[in-house]
């Protein structure tokens, strides 16, 4: 009897200590960050980091602006989510609410496969297609633009956003359904009235979800937005991500220049913070 | 006294299995109908056949002849929305949108087109009159409907589908899910209803049906055993079905 007790009591530890082996990696790469990321922003200057609209790190009188990136992150973010959350989340109404169990399974594997495709596959895709296309469709120099990552980023958030609407709307109760329409409303009223509304935080955090993916997102952004440190000024400029500013630059940094990379990895760490507790927020509020 | 509802040999398969057989039956106006019988006996489906919401279940088939005030309800060009708001439905369990009192009993309105606020007011006000839940909530009617109790919820849901102004109001199984105060106050509510509505009531209960009902259809295995006026049904049933069931041998 014993001996059983002060087994359980081990292997409860062991439980324990695996569970906390996740803490402690948040938590070294936030201290890690946070020390790392400090010493840059205090050298240039808080402000001028943030909102320096220039950025020469290799330059003889070097500048660590980091606005353009910020807002590049931003835009591109913002803009993924302004074209993928309408397409997905009507993709998400359809298959929960309309399509045949046939086609409902067909799209929903064709989904999974897009969750599944590894970024860089985008990029490549959107370099060879979406870039020369926007080139000849619009009639500019370089096709690599804000227009070529918002497009791609768009895409690569679709996957999370079906699927997670689809979760929410699948939990609506039926029977919620069966009131609207036993009250004479038709299917489609009933799903945007009843359904949605009832799924409404679970959509919500599905919009979010998307928001830190896109905003994460290097590898595929890199390829397709020509990675030039301007202000992105227009949908066709061409521009660097946060993400981008970091790892394009990182292998051959060194000084300040090299923690002022780390600040920026600080900076994006907190966008991403940020859509981590928001997330939490509406699937808080979805289980209540 | 005319009938709403006329059903001529009627037949209803879920795929290979024949769960309704042959039912004729005429449902007279203003007055109550109670169907009875064991669970599976095809009672709840005949009823939701009557406002067409088993055309929702995929593989479902109908055969033979339904009226509503003279029309078929399965013909072309029948707009199946308002047949459903002119035959009102309350479900088994308590389904109240999840948003507040007002705009459960608005939704129906609005469905239909009226937006005006002051109409929607009185609306409101008159529907959970009728269903007897205005003194409990009207300082509330902002509140989520989800915070009411079990049988304040049931009676919103008949204010609501009140609210649509329906002839017809199928009630399937309105009281199972609720305690025994509930459904006294849901049964009287019932009886005062029907000065206005035709009411059809699918009960498990033997009791509610010969406290509540002018009528009673006693189902079984998917036919309509016996039809009549309830108080010839209890007292002097013709088959012997009807009488082994209602006096407890089986079901």
């Amino acid at each position: 009897m014993k001996k059983n007790q002060l087994m359980e009591k081990v292997i409860h530890g062991i439980f324990l200590v695996l569970g906390l082996i996740t803490v402690g990696c948040v938590l070294l790469i936030t201290i890690y960050l946070v020390i790392s990321g400090i010493p840059a922003i205090r050298e240039i200057g808080l402000v001028d980091f943030l909102f320096g609209k220039q950025w020469a790190s290799t330059a003889t009188e070097p500048k660590y602006g980091i606005l353009p990136f910020i807002l590049t992150s931003i835009y591109g973010t913002a803009g993924a989510i302004v074209i993928g959350v309408p397409v997905g989340f009507m993709t998400a109404v359809y298959l929960s609410k309309m399509a045949s169990p046939k086609v409902k399974s067909v799209i929903q594997s064709a989904v999974s496969l897009l969750a599944g495709i590894p970024s860089v596959v985008y990029g490549l895709v959107g370099m060879l297609v979406l870039v020369p296309g926007i080139r000849k469709i619009f009639n500019v120099p370089d096709g690599a633009s804000l227009l070529a990552a918002i497009i791609v980023l768009a895409i690569m958030i679709l996957p999370s956003i079906i699927k997670m609407s689809i979760t929410a709307l699948d939990a609506v109760p039926k029977e919620y359904e069966d009131a609207s329409l036993a009250l004479g409303a038709t299917p489609i009223e009933t799903y945007f009235r009843v359904s949605v509304p009832a799924a409404k935080s679970g959509i919500a955090a599905a919009v979010v979800l998307g928001v830190g993916r896109a905003i994460g997102e290097a590898m595929a952004v890199m390829m397709v937005a020509g990675n030039v440190p301007n202000m992105p000024d227009s949908l066709f400029q061409s521009v660097r991500f946060l993400t981008t500013a970091v790892s394009s630059e990182m292998a051959y940094s060194s000084g300040l220049q090299r923690q002022a990379l780390f600040s920026i990895a600080l900076v994006l760490f907190m966008f991403i913070m940020l859509t981590g507790a928001t997330l939490n927020f509406f699937l808080k509020r979805e289980r209540e | 006294m005319s009938n709403v509802i006329n059903v001529k040999d009627m037949c209803l398969w879920y795929g290979e299995h024949q769960a309704i057989k042959n039912v004729n039956i005429e449902i007279p106006e203003k007055s109550i109908t109670a169907f009875i019988g064991p669970s599976g006996c095809g009672k709840s489906t005949f009823l939701k056949t009557l406002n067409r919401m088993n055309d929702l279940i995929p593989g479902v088939k109908i055969t033979g002849d339904i009226r509503y005030e003279g029309t078929d309800i399965f013909a072309k060009d029948i707009d199946v929305n308002n047949l459903r708001k002119e035959i009102g439905m309350v479900f088994q369990k308590p389904n109240p949108f999840p948003m507040s009192i007002y705009d459960n009993i608005a939704y129906g309105p609005r469905t239909h087109g009226i937006t005006k606020k002051t109409e929607l007011d009185e609306i409101v006000e008159n529907s959970l009159k009728r269903a007897a839940i205005w003194d409990e909530v009207k300082d509330r009617l902002k509140k989520n409907a989800l915070g009411l109790s079990g049988g304040q919820q049931q009676r919103l849901c008949i204010a609501r589908a009140l609210a649509v102004d329906p002839k017809v109001l199928l009630m399937d199984e309105p009281t199972s899910a609720l305690d025994p105060i509930s459904t006294s106050r849901i049964e009287e509510l019932v009886l005062d209803l029907k000065e206005t509505y035709t009411i059809v009531m699918v009960t498990h209960n033997m009791q509610q049906a010969v406290r509540v009902s002018d009528y009673t259809a006693f189902f079984l295995l998917g036919e309509l055993v016996e039809f009549g006026r309830t108080e010839d049904i209890f007292s002097q049933p013709q088959d012997k079905r009807t009488e082994d069931y209602i006096t407890g041998r089986f079901g």
